[in-house]
C-alpha cells in the first residue's frame, strides 16, 4: 500500500481545484500514518468528483465508508485564579485559588472514507466529513453519485449510526427492519433487556 | 419454486407503460435452496423478465462490530471467523493485518509462510464449493457439489489436525499464528497441493464445455468494467471484468512478492467468465502453494515480545485490506489508548459485491437471477455481520 501523494499536495491541489473548499489536514499518530482529510459538507461532492476524475490522482475506488460516533466529552482541567478571600481576621485579601472548570465539547458523527486508486495503484486517502451535532442535523451529503460503492455503506451509516446522507437515491435501514427507532452502533444506545420480547418483536 | 409468490395489481404503471401482460412482485427468499443462506431479493416481474430487483438483507445481524467494540484486540479474532464462515483463515489475516499495522507489530518469517499456505488452501476450498453452488443452482443437482465438497473435506481436515476446528480455525494472531505446523503436515498440505490439479482436470472435462453450462452462463448478468470498479466490485468478480486488480499483487502484504503467480483476467464479465476466473485462480493458489511449502524456513511463529492479552495500542488509527477469496476484505481501526478498540468496522466484500446485483438481473429472467446471484459468492455470515 503505498501513498504516492501526500495529503499535502492533495489539499493543494483540492483547494486550487474546487474553489471555496475547507480541508483541513487530521494527523494520525499510529504506526500507519495513514493522515486524513476533513472536507466541508458544501463542497463535499465537488471535491469527491475531483478526486475521481483528476488524472493524476485518479480516486476511482471508494473501497469503505465507515461511521464513527464521538459522544459530548467534558473536558475537566484545574485553572488557577486570582480572587480576594477575607481572611479571618476581617482583612480583604487577593489570593491564589485553584478551580476546576469543566468545559463540554459537543459530540459529533463522522463517516470515513478509504479511497483507493485502481488505475494509478495508490491509495489509501482517507476523507472525512462530520456533523452538526448527533442530533436533528446528524446531516452528511451523500457521496453515492459520485461512488456507487458508498450505496450500501451510507445506508449502513444510516441505519447504525443515524447519518442523513442528503442526495443518497435509496435511504432507508439495511440491516436492521423498517420501524426500529434507535441506532445500535452508537456508544450511548442501550439494548433492551433480553426478556423484554415487545421491545425485540415490534 | 418455493418462493411466496404475491400478486400486486399495479394498475397504474401497467396502464403507463401498456404491457399486455401481469405485473407480479415476487419475493424470492428468505428460506430458499437458492439465496445461500437467508436472504431476500423483492423482484418484480413484467411476465418472466425481471423489471425490479431489490436484495433485502439483515436476517442474520448480530452488530458482529458492536461485540468487537466491546471485547479487548485478542477477543475480537474468533469472531472474525464467523464472518465469512467458510474462509475463517482469510478473514484472521485480514483483522491480524489491520492490527499489525495499528500497533507496529512485526511478523516473523515462518508465520508470513504459514499464512499464506493456509490462505491460498482457503481459496481453493472456497472457490470449488462456489463453482459445486453455482452448478447446483443451474439444477445440476449433486454431482459438482459433491466432487468440491470431497477436495473441501481434505483441506477441512488439515485445518482440523492444525487447529482443532474444521472451519472456525481461530488460528491467527497478530504478530504470527497459534500453534506451528509438524513436518508431517507439511507433508499432507504438499500431497493436497500436487493431486488438485488432477481435481481440476477431472471437474473441467466435466464441466467447461458443457453445452448446458455454456447456453446457461454465456452472456447472462455481463457486468462491465466502469460499472464495476465504480461499485466497489472486488475479487474474482471485478476481474472477470477485465479489471486487473488483485491485492497479492498491489499491495505485496505479507510476502506475496516472493512468488510468481498471474493474475486471470475475464473478457465479457459474465456468469461463464466469472466461472472460469475461479477456476484459473485455483490453478494459480496451487502454484503460490507449491512455493511456499517448497521454501517455508525454521523459526519462531510469533515474537515472543508480542502483547496478545491487554495490547493497548496508541491512539490512532489504521485500515489494513487483504484478498480474501470473495473481494477485498478490510477492517478499519480506531484506538483511543485502550484495550478495545473505539471503532471497529469490516469492509465485507460479499456485501458490496451485491450492489450491481440488480444491474446485472434488469432484463433477463427468473431463472438467471438465480445463477447470477450463485456467480457473485455471498455468505450471510459476512454480509450481515
Amino acid at each position: 500500500m503505498t501513498q504516492a501523494i501526500s495529503v499535502e499536495e492533495i489539499k493543494a491541489a483540492m483547494e486550487a481545484a474546487v474553489p471555496g473548499c475547507r480541508a483541513e489536514i487530521l494527523r494520525n499518530e499510529s504506526p500507519s500514518a495513514q493522515h486524513s482529510l476533513l472536507i466541508d459538507h458544501e463542497h463535499a461532492v465537488n471535491v469527491a468528483a475531483f478526486l475521481r476524475d483528476d488524472m493524476a490522482l485518479r480516486l476511482d475506488f471508494c473501497s469503505c465508508v465507515s461511521g464513527v460516533d464521538w459522544p459530548d466529552r467534558e473536558i475537566t482541567e484545574k485553572v488557577k485564579v486570582k480572587k480576594t478571600v477575607t481572611t479571618p481576621e476581617g482583612e480583604a485579601q487577593e489570593q491564589d485559588v485553584e478551580e476546576t472548570r469543566k468545559t463540554m465539547i459537543p459530540g459529533f458523527l463522522e463517516a470515513v472514507y478509504h479511497l483507493f486508486s485502481i488505475e494509478k495503484k495508490h491509495g489509501p486517502v482517507v476523507l472525512r466529513m462530520r456533523t452538526v451535532n448527533r442530533g436533528g442535523d446528524a446531516r452528511l451529503p451523500s457521496l453515492t453519485p459520485v461512488w456507487r460503492s458508498a450505496e450500501f455503506q451510507e445506508r449502513e451509516a444510516f441505519d447504525l449510526y443515524g447519518i442523513v446522507f442528503e442526495g443518497h437515491p435509496d435511504l432507508r435501514r439495511i440491516l436492521m427492519w423498517e420501524g426500529f427507532a434507535d441506532y445500535p452502533m452508537r456508544k450511548d444506545y442501550v439494548p433492551p433487556a433480553e426478556d423484554d420480547v415487545e421491545a425485540v418483536a415490534k | 419454486m418455493s418462493a411466496m409468490v404475491t400478486r400486486v395489481v399495479l394498475e397504474e404503471e401497467e396502464s403507463a407503460r401498456g404491457v399486455e401482460g401481469e405485473l407480479l412482485e415476487i419475493s424470492m427468499g428468505p428460506h430458499h435452496p437458492s439465496t445461500h443462506g437467508v436472504f431476500r431479493m423483492d423482484v418484480r416481474l413484467d411476465g418472466e423478465r425481471v423489471t425490479r430487483l431489490k436484495p433485502v438483507f439483515g436476517y442474520l445481524h448480530r452488530n458482529h462490530e458492536k461485540i468487537a467494540e466491546k471485547a479487548s484486540y485478542l477477543a475480537a479474532i474468533p469472531y472474525t471467523d464467523r464472518l465469512d464462515y467458510l474462509c475463517s483463515m482469510t478473514n484472521n489475516w485480514g483483522y491480524a493485518l489491520a492490527v499489525e499495522k495499528l500497533a507496529g507489530i512485526p511478523v516473523p518469517e515462518r508465520a508470513e509462510y504459514i499464512r499464506v499456505i493456509t490462505a491460498e488452501l482457503t481459496r481453493l476450498q472456497n472457490h470449488a464449493s462456489l463453482i459445486g453452488f453455482l452448478l447446483q443452482d443451474m439444477g445440476a443437482s449433486g454431482t459438482p457439489l459433491m466432487y468440491a465438497f470431497r477436495e473441501r473435506e481434505k483441506i477441512l481436515d488439515l485445518f482440523e489436525s492444525l487447529t482443532g476446528a474444521r472451519m472456525m480455525c481461530n488460528y491467527m494472531r497478530f504478530g504470527g499464528v497459534r500453534v506451528d505446523c509438524s513436518s508431517e503436515w507439511l507433508e499432507a498440505a504438499q500431497n493436497i497441493a500436487s493431486s488438485f490439479p488432477q481435481f481440476l482436470d477431472e471437474y473441467e472435462q466435466l464441466l467447461t464445455g458443457n453445452e448446458i453450462l455454456m447456453a446457461r452462463t454465456q452472456g447472462v448478468g455481463a457486468l462491465s468494467a466502469e460499472l464495476a470498479v465504480n461499485a466497489g466490485i472486488t475479487g474474482p468478480m471485478l476481474r472477470a471484468s477485465g479489471v486487473n486488480y488483485d491485492l497479492r499483487k498491489v499491495d505485496r502484504y505479507g510476502i506475496y512478492d516472493r512468488f510468481t503467480f498471474r493474475v486471470p483476467l475475464g473478457d465479457h464479465g459474465d456468469v461463464y467468465d466469472r466461472y472460469m476466473i475461479r477456476l484459473l485462480e485455483m490453478r494459480e493458489s496451487v502454484k503460490i502453494l507449491e512455493q511456499a511449502l517448497a521454501a517455508i524456513p525454521e523459526g519462531p511463529i510469533i515474537d515472543p515480545k508480542t502483547r496478545l492479552r491487554g495490547l493497548r495500542p496508541k491512539a490512532g488509527e489504521a485500515y489494513g485490506r487483504i484478498e480474501g477469496p470473495k473481494g477485498e476484505l478490510g477492517f478499519f481501526l480506531i484506538s483511543d489508548g485502550s484495550t478495545n478498540p473505539y471503532r471497529y468496522k469490516v469492509r465485507p466484500p460479499s456485501m458490496i459485491n451485491l450492489t450491481v446485483l440488480e444491474d446485472m438481473c434488469l432484463g433477463r429472467n427468473v431463472a438467471d437471477v438465480v445463477v447470477i446471484l450463485g456467480s457473485v459468492d455471498i455468505v450471510m455470515g459476512e454480509v450481515d455481520r
